[in-house]
């Protein structure tokens, strides 16, 4: 871990989550019909923290809840031990919702793609918007973020961490060389 | 990751962690069931064959909803229409199966040890939905689950179970899991029923108002009476007269204590008809978890890559088959 | 005809005595001398086997085994048993009446023997049944059977669970002088049971047979003979209980003798575990403290006989669920080194453990084989000790593979086996040829 270098510190990561929230409010004009999805497992502490930073903002609680895609990807069948099922919480209809989808780094899309299909087993939104926190390129599918924190030019074998306060005890992004095998 | 085993044969040997994996796991499958398209495409694609040698229906129900709510294909034998009725062996009529490359064979079957006799000779994926009196992982799961919602955890509690243990693979996994999730069992039947090592599992006892006194879970089992030869007790009837579960029983545990039964009851046998029907009885939630156990273990079973088959090339040694209908010979 | 020399090898010959370096002359199929080590003086066209570093032994007796012959013999056939007897180091075996037709008749006992003449190896001596068609109720003709040349007389497969029944039976023999040799098995007690009963049995959900279902039996069957009369000898012995019940009926001086399997002084129900079909079996393995009993019944002559109860099956009814699985397992290939490993294990002397494979056996059935006494048929066994090999089952002889031993390492093997002067077995130079 030597090599790792911080590209957002603690400020510049609540920062951008400020601005984000206010760019959700100003491009759907208020909270009226939206609800934040976060993917897991540090999407939710994103769409957390973007909940109330707009409570703060406009007084307001916008619904908020979980998803997990762990059963709706496609490599499961590439590996020997399935990974650990968390399991989907969404406390509240999604027809006609403005969903906020919420995630920390956008890469080939395939995430962003299985949470899709998550969320139509659940009903039928509205719409569909896409927050991440980093967005650093490399899609395998047509799929783009309406809100991105920060754009980080990568190269596809360097690794992008997100560190949070909630799941890693601080507040950090760094990038890091591919570990040698 | 806790759970790597490539089968589900049983429930013994499994370590705690793995079992609460397998508890938590499937707790998180619930919420499927409570959408309106119960459907994750997560197994699609996959083919699930269930392989009943003995009736179920409730069993093989549960298992057909698990896999298609995890878009899997379910295909179902039951031996009064397959081949098994011809003469034809369980390696055969599994290994047909296994040239159709299923993703899971479910396997229940009137000898113990018939899963553990596929898993040696198959390369898929074998789960065990019961095996003579042997053991019923899933129903040991699902059971262990709805006693942990209720009382929110299983360490430490007391657990009686009442009936015909010597005889229920149902006892034998619950005993088997519950013991090593840390609850107290006691074990409570005739004597003809609770053979002298049953004590290595818990206490033992023909009383059954000592045996439920301040328990917090009671599990009732199923007189079998398919299963049995003659003679353990003489009469339905005298052995309800001391071990049916009745509300006088019932007030001898916990004021709280819930009551489980692998179902189908015998009423007024195992257990009367006012305690099957009241407050303690947790039914309904055993039927719901026991979709979302089997539903996790397909998830963590069926989806594997597929294993290069380095099982039985028969060197053949060009033998003649032995003629049919072999009996048993003494020696 | 001609003479052959055996040299340079240990005899052990507990019916004389022996235990040292001694040279075996044999002239015309038939022990001419033992002389001193390397004293014999014939020279000429003696064949000299050169039996440096080996025991050289009377040919063993294997007095319980299956040949399935008639009607079983897509699991074996006299040749291929008397074929798997020789190259374990058999030269002479007795064969149960369980075929079908059961050995009830003449005919039939003829018909092994002709089999077995036929075959040429070792020694077949057809057992009777004592009950008609094995059914447990009526006398079959002895005295016929007799006269065709059956050696004892036993169900075995089943055991006589009519009590009145045994009870004749131990009478009418005595008129022949015929041994009843039986299979103790209290069947309402072992009830469907398919291994030992205890906490194993329980853990893997399988129906198990108590100790107390054999117990039974010997009890009932002591209590008899003290009133009959007459000889009886106990098969596959598997309990503490049973030796001790065997030991404080001889004390007694009761005319009572008995067997045990390799597999029985060898392995314990541990073997089951996994549901192995190889390790299925009647009586069915015991407890190490069962195994520890039988062991110290052979050091201190309780227990007379190593018998194998070779009990070929074929795969198909072996390679299916436990329940359904057929009980027993081959032996006759196996049983040498089991038995040597006792000197070391269990620190039975060598002598005991040869008389028990040798002389002990003829006594029981009345034979002129077991020892190497001047004038005796030349049925001799050559072992080396310490020879080490694999078994291998799909090399057996027998047509039947089914041993929980497949794979192990084994140390001990018969190089040579000669039944009346006449070599039938040879061992390769090398081990596993």
């Amino acid at each position: 871990m030597a090599s790792e270098r911080v590209v957002m510190d603690a400020q510049a990561i609540d920062r951008a989550l400020t601005r984000v929230a206010h760019e959700i409010l100003e491009r759907n004009k208020g909270t009226g019909g939206l609800a934040l999805i976060g993917i897991r497992s540090r999407g939710v502490h994103i769409a957390e923290r973007l909940r109330a930073k707009i409570r703060a903002i406009e007084d307001t609680e916008v619904p908020t809840g979980i998803i997990d895609i762990t059963l709706y990807r496609d490599d499961l069948s590439r590996s020997h031990q399935q990974p650990e099922v968390k399991g989907t919480q969404i406390g509240f209809a999604i027809d006609d919702k403005r969903v906020v989808l919420v995630d920390d780094v956008l890469f080939t899309g395939r995430t962003v793609r299985a949470a899709l299909d998550a969320l139509i087993d659940f009903g039928r939104p509205r719409n569909v918007q896409l927050v991440v926190l980093i967005d650093r390129g490399h899609r395998e599918l047509p799929i783009r973020a309406d809100y991105v924190g920060k754009n980080l030019p990568t190269a596809v074998n360097e690794s992008v961490q997100v560190r949070l306060q909630e799941s890693d005890g601080q507040d950090e992004v760094v990038i890091a060389p591919a570990e040698e095998d | 990751m806790p759970f790597t085993h490539r089968h589900l044969l049983g429930l013994e040997g499994l370590s705690r962690d793995e079992l609460t994996f397998l508890l938590d796991t499937a707790s998180s499958f619930k919420e499927i069931s409570e959408r309106d398209i119960k459907k994750v495409p997560t197994l699609r694609g996959k083919t699930v064959v269930s392989l009943f040698y003995e009736a179920s229906t409730r069993t093989r129900a549960s298992f057909e909803i698990a896999a298609k709510r995890m878009s899997a294909d379910f295909v179902s034998l039951a031996s009064s229409t397959s081949s098994v009725t011809k003469g034809e062996t369980l390696l055969d009529t599994a290994r047909n199966l296994a040239a159709m490359r299923p993703d899971a064979i479910i396997l229940r079957h009137s000898a113990a040890g018939a899963p553990h006799f596929l898993a040696g000779r198959l390369d898929c994926p074998i789960i065990n939905a019961g095996d003579g009196a042997h053991e019923h992982p899933t129903q040991a799961l699902l059971d262990a689950l709805t006693i942990r919602e209720r009382k929110g955890h299983i360490e430490g509690l007391t657990v009686a179970i009442v009936g015909d243990v010597l005889h229920s693979r149902v006892a034998r996994s619950n005993v088997f899991a519950l013991k090593t999730l840390g609850a107290a069992l006691r074990l409570v039947g005739p004597p003809t029923l609770l053979p002298p090592e049953l004590r290595a599992w818990g206490d033992t006892t023909s009383n059954l108002e000592e045996g439920v006194r301040d328990a917090d879970v009671i599990m009732m089992l199923r007189i079998q009476l398919e299963r049995q030869g003659k003679n353990f007790f003489p009469t339905v009837d005298e052995y309800s007269r001391y071990f049916c579960l009745t509300q006088r029983a019932v007030a001898h545990a916990k004021a709280d204590v819930m009551i489980l039964h692998p179902g189908p009851m015998n009423r007024g046998v195992e257990i009367a008809s006012d305690v099957a029907d009241g407050p303690y009885s947790v039914i309904m939630d055993q039927v719901t978890n026991g979709i979302a156990v089997r539903m996790a273990v397909l998830y963590l079973l069926a989806n594997r890559p597929r294993v290069e088959s380095e099982v039985e090339q028969e060197a053949a040694l060009p033998e003649e088959p032995a003629p049919r209908r072999l009996r048993r010979r003494a020696g | 005809m001609n003479t052959t020399i055996i040299h340079g090898g240990t005899v052990v010959d507990p019916a004389n005595g022996l235990n040292g370096f001694h040279d075996v002359v044999i002239h015309d199929g038939v022990v001419a001398a033992i002389t001193a080590a390397e004293g014999s003086h014939e020279t000429g066209d003696a064949e000299r086997i050169d039996a440096t570093g080996c025991l050289v032994l009377p040919g063993l007796i294997d007095i319980h085994v299956h040949l399935r012959e008639p009607g079983y013999e897509y699991k074996e056939t006299v040749e291929t048993g008397t074929r798997a007897a020789v190259a374990g180091g058999f030269t002479a075996v007795a064969c149960m009446a369980n075929t079908n037709p059961v050995n009830d008749s003449a005919a039939v006992t003829d018909y092994i023997r002709e089999r077995a003449a036929a075959a040429g190896l070792a020694r077949v001596f057809p057992i009777g049944a004592v009950s008609k068609g094995l059914q447990g109720e009526e006398l079959a003709e002895i005295g016929e059977m007799h006269r065709a040349g059956i050696v004892a007389v036993s169900d075995d497969g089943m055991p006589i669970m009519n009590g009145g029944l045994m009870r004749r039976a131990l009478e009418y023999t005595a008129m022949f002088g015929l041994p009843v040799i039986v299979h103790e098995e209290e069947r309402t007690i072992a009830a469907e049971g398919v291994m030992n009963e205890g906490s194993l049995s329980l853990r893997l959900g399988l129906k198990g047979v108590p100790a107390a279902a054999e117990e039974a039996m010997i009890a009932r069957d002591i209590a008899l003979l003290e009133r009959t009369g007459g000889r009886l000898h106990i098969a596959h012995l598997s309990t503490a209980g049973s030796v001790e019940m065997v030991r404080t009926a001889k004390r007694r001086g009761l005319p009572v003798s008995a067997e045990v399997t390799p597999h029985h002084f060898t392995l314990t129900e541990a073997a089951v575990d996994g549901y192995n079909t190889n390790a299925k079996m009647n009586p069915p393995l015991r407890t190490p403290r069962d195994v520890e009993a039988v062991r110290q019944g052979l050091a201190d002559g309780t227990i007379d006989v190593i018998a194998t109860d070779h009990a070929p099956h074929h795969r198909d009814e072996k390679d299916v669920e436990f329940d359904q699985a057929a009980n027993g397992i081959v032996g006759l290939e196996t049983a040498l080194p089991l038995a040597l490993r006792l000197v070391e294990e269990a620190g039975i002397p060598l002598e005991t453990l040869v008389a028990a494979l040798t002389i002990n056996p003829a006594r029981v059935l009345n034979l002129p084989h077991g020892t190497l006494s001047v004038g005796a048929a030349a049925d001799v066994t050559v072992i080396d000790a310490q020879r080490c090999w694999t078994v291998e089952a799909a090399r057996f002889r027998s047509k039947s593979r089914n041993t929980p031993f497949d794979g192990m390492q084994m140390q001990g093997q018969a190089i040579l086996t000669m039944v009346g002067g006449r070599i039938v077995h040879r061992a390769a130079a090398s081990p596993n040829a």
